[in-house]
């Protein structure tokens, strides 16, 4: 979990997110806390609730929208904030459980809402080292 | 921008050449100083437009154009179904038929001084706003399908406004097309609680007072006068919009192999207009408009209840209502011959000249209302539509200031309560539940909304009419 880092990069009109992990698998949920951070800082995020999440992708950038997009989803219909993330991958098919509360607007003070996970400047790669990078424009 | 990619025209002009692989040149209107600052990845986004098949004409960059996805942020391009032309969820964006409305109060600013604040204060909690926020109606399956169907036309059925409203409303309130059953579920879902709501980001709802009017017979036609009171709210389709934009860019992006599409960027993602994809998505994008329109509508209804309770002498009527992220079917004379085209305009304002016959007859004179949105300090513009804006764009016009700053970086120079603190003492009163998304909005974010305006007037895109002031600013 150390070497999990994630961060918020330039767009003229929307946000970046970057992150970089030690596992695909630890990139989605790197991915998925810079996400949070858009709206809210993830540590003031509870883990009250489970939602389990599924998505099926013909390849690894494609997941990772499929993933941001159904978190986006999750968090507008359940008006939540998600704070933590189990995410596994087999092949191209992910199983995940998201967990956390509803957007409580005092504690929180949520900023924007993201809108979707464009395919723009969107990419997961694979490093000589053996760390896995990956970044997304989010909408907001 | 690398000015030495582009051919300059005229003064407003710069011209993208056709090379290989592009269809058709690339256009982009603004000064010299404009070109300079606008972004390379307009250039870049611009000519992979160029690249889509079934393109008539150029393909056109607004003075206010910046870095989007796929199309470049006030981009406008236009298509022949009967060339191969192609829709794309991309062209139109995530916050399909987000727009601009502007109401008159007939109240002066003098009026409200004193009570400005507690407006503020009603307006704010009366207006769902910013993240998690719901509207107080939820919306039935049967009551969603007639919504998507009717647009501003169902929210006047249900009692949310009058039918004068739609005489002064984009399609009169409710386009036709649409298809229900193309939205999926869970854009349905997405929607049910979020009618009548603001959203987040740089939507709002502002009192703008008329500070400057710079074509008296136009204004008049309008009803402008300088000290004027009007009401302008920015929002779109909010939750079904986003996620009609996320089913169909997918579904068009594994589509694409399929129609021997050749994508220079995967957020181009596009469909043959002939096609059942390209037929679904614009039956869902259209559904989307009406779900916008019918958002506005219900907002100028809680807008109207608040100002009643404060000013019950305040009469809110229409001047326009106008989208900017949008596709729509519109004839236009290309070589003489006129032709049934779709307009992609992604953050770029239709703007028809006088004369026009989708026009209400008592706008027909003067020609199209164009709203430009700006920043919460720097003000906002009406325009209005050209005969000559026709022969330049295919009548449109820029949409607002367009950001010079990342909302990353404007978050790092700037501090809510900094913003809301620096405003306050200009006279403008700040509604927001969010201090970071304050700064995110910060004035100084944007672009000079004097400068892309001049550049649209003078380049022919619109004509310059009114300026406004932001005196109460509910920002989501």
């Amino acid at each position: 979990m150390q070497d999990r880092t994630w961060e918020h990069f330039e767009h003229d009109a929307d946000i970046g997110l970057r992150a970089s992990a030690p596992t695909r698998e630890a990139l989605f949920e790197a991915m998925a806390e810079a996400l949070t951070a858009l709206v809210a800082d993830p540590e003031d995020v509870r883990p009250v609730e489970s939602v389990p999440i599924r998505c099926e992708a013909p390849d690894d950038a494609l997941l990772l929208t499929d993933w941001l997009n159904a978190l986006i989803y999750e968090m507008a219909t359940r008006r939540m904030l998600f704070g933590d993330w189990s995410v596994s991958i087999d092949d191209h098919v992910l199983d995940a459980v998201a967990r956390g509360e509803s957007v409580d607007r005092a504690r929180h003070k949520p900023v924007v809402e993201a809108k979707g996970a464009t395919y723009t400047a969107l990419s997961v790669s694979r490093d000589s080292t053996g760390t896995w990078h990956g970044q997304c424009i989010v909408d907001v | 921008m690398d000015l030495n990619k582009l051919r300059q025209d005229s003064e407003f002009t710069w011209r993208i050449p056709v090379e290989t692989p592009m269809n058709v040149p690339g256009i982009l209107y603004g000064d010299r100083e404009q070109m300079l600052q606008m972004d390379d990845k307009v250039y870049e986004q611009l000519r992979n437009v160029t690249m889509l098949p079934g393109l008539v004409g150029p393909v056109y960059a607004m003075p206010d154009a910046h870095w989007g996805y796929g199309f470049p942020i006030g981009g406008v391009a236009a298509f022949d179904a009967d060339a191969g032309g192609v829709v794309s969820a991309g062209g139109v964006g995530f916050d399909i038929s987000c727009g601009v409305r502007l109401l008159h109060t007939g109240l002066q600013a003098a009026d409200i001084e004193e009570a400005k604040s507690a407006l503020a204060d009603s307006l704010y909690a009366n207006i769902p706003v910013g993240v998690g926020s719901e509207g107080s109606i939820s919306l039935d399956p049967a009551t969603m399908h007639d919504m998507l169907e009717g647009g501003a036309r169902w929210a006047v059925d249900q009692g949310y406004g009058s039918a004068c409203d739609l005489d002064r409303t984009e399609e009169r309130g409710c386009i036709s097309g649409a298809d229900p059953d193309a939205v999926s579920d869970r854009a349905k879902k997405r929607q049910r609680r979020e009618m009548g709501t603001l959203g987040s980001g740089n939507h709002y709802l502002e009192v703008q007072r008329v500070a400057e009017v710079f074509d008296g017979p136009i204004a008049a036609a309008y009803g402008l006068e300088p000290d004027l009171l009007v009401i302008s709210i920015h929002c779109g389709s909010r939750g079904l919009g986003h996620q009609i934009g996320t089913d169909y860019l997918r579904e068009m992006l594994l589509a694409a192999g399929d129609f021997g599409l050749k994508l220079p960027d995967r957020e181009l993602a596009c469909a043959p207009i002939r096609s059942d994809v390209g037929q679904r998505y614009l039956g869902a994008m259209r559904a989307g408009m009406n779900c916008a329109l019918a958002n506005r509508q219900i907002i100028t209804h809680l807008t109207r209840a608040v100002f009643h309770e404060h000013f019950p002498q305040a009469e809110l009527t229409m001047l326009y209502d106008v989208s900017h992220n949008i596709c729509k079917v519109e004839t236009h004379v290309v070589d003489g011959v006129p032709r049934e085209l779709y307009v992609h305009r992604k953050g770029a304002t239709r703007a028809f000249g006088p004369g026009n016959p989708d026009l209400d007859e008592s706008l027909r004179d003067a020609g199209q209302p164009v709203l430009i949105g700006g920043s919460m300090g720097t003000g906002s513009y009406v325009l209005a539509g050209t005969a000559e804006s026709e022969e330049r764009a295919l009548s449109s016009a820029c949409h607002g200031a367009g950001r010079a700053m990342s909302r990353r970086k404007a978050r790092k120079e700037y501090g809510g309560r900094q913003v809301v603190d620096e405003l306050a003492r200009r006279g403008i009163v700040i509604r927001s539940p969010s201090l970071r998304g304050v700064a995110e909005e910060a004035p100084l974010a944007y672009k000079d909304v004097n400068r892309v305006v001049d550049n649209a007037d003078r380049a022919g895109l619109a004509r310059k009419v009114a300026r406004l002031e932001p005196v109460v600013c509910i920002k989501g």
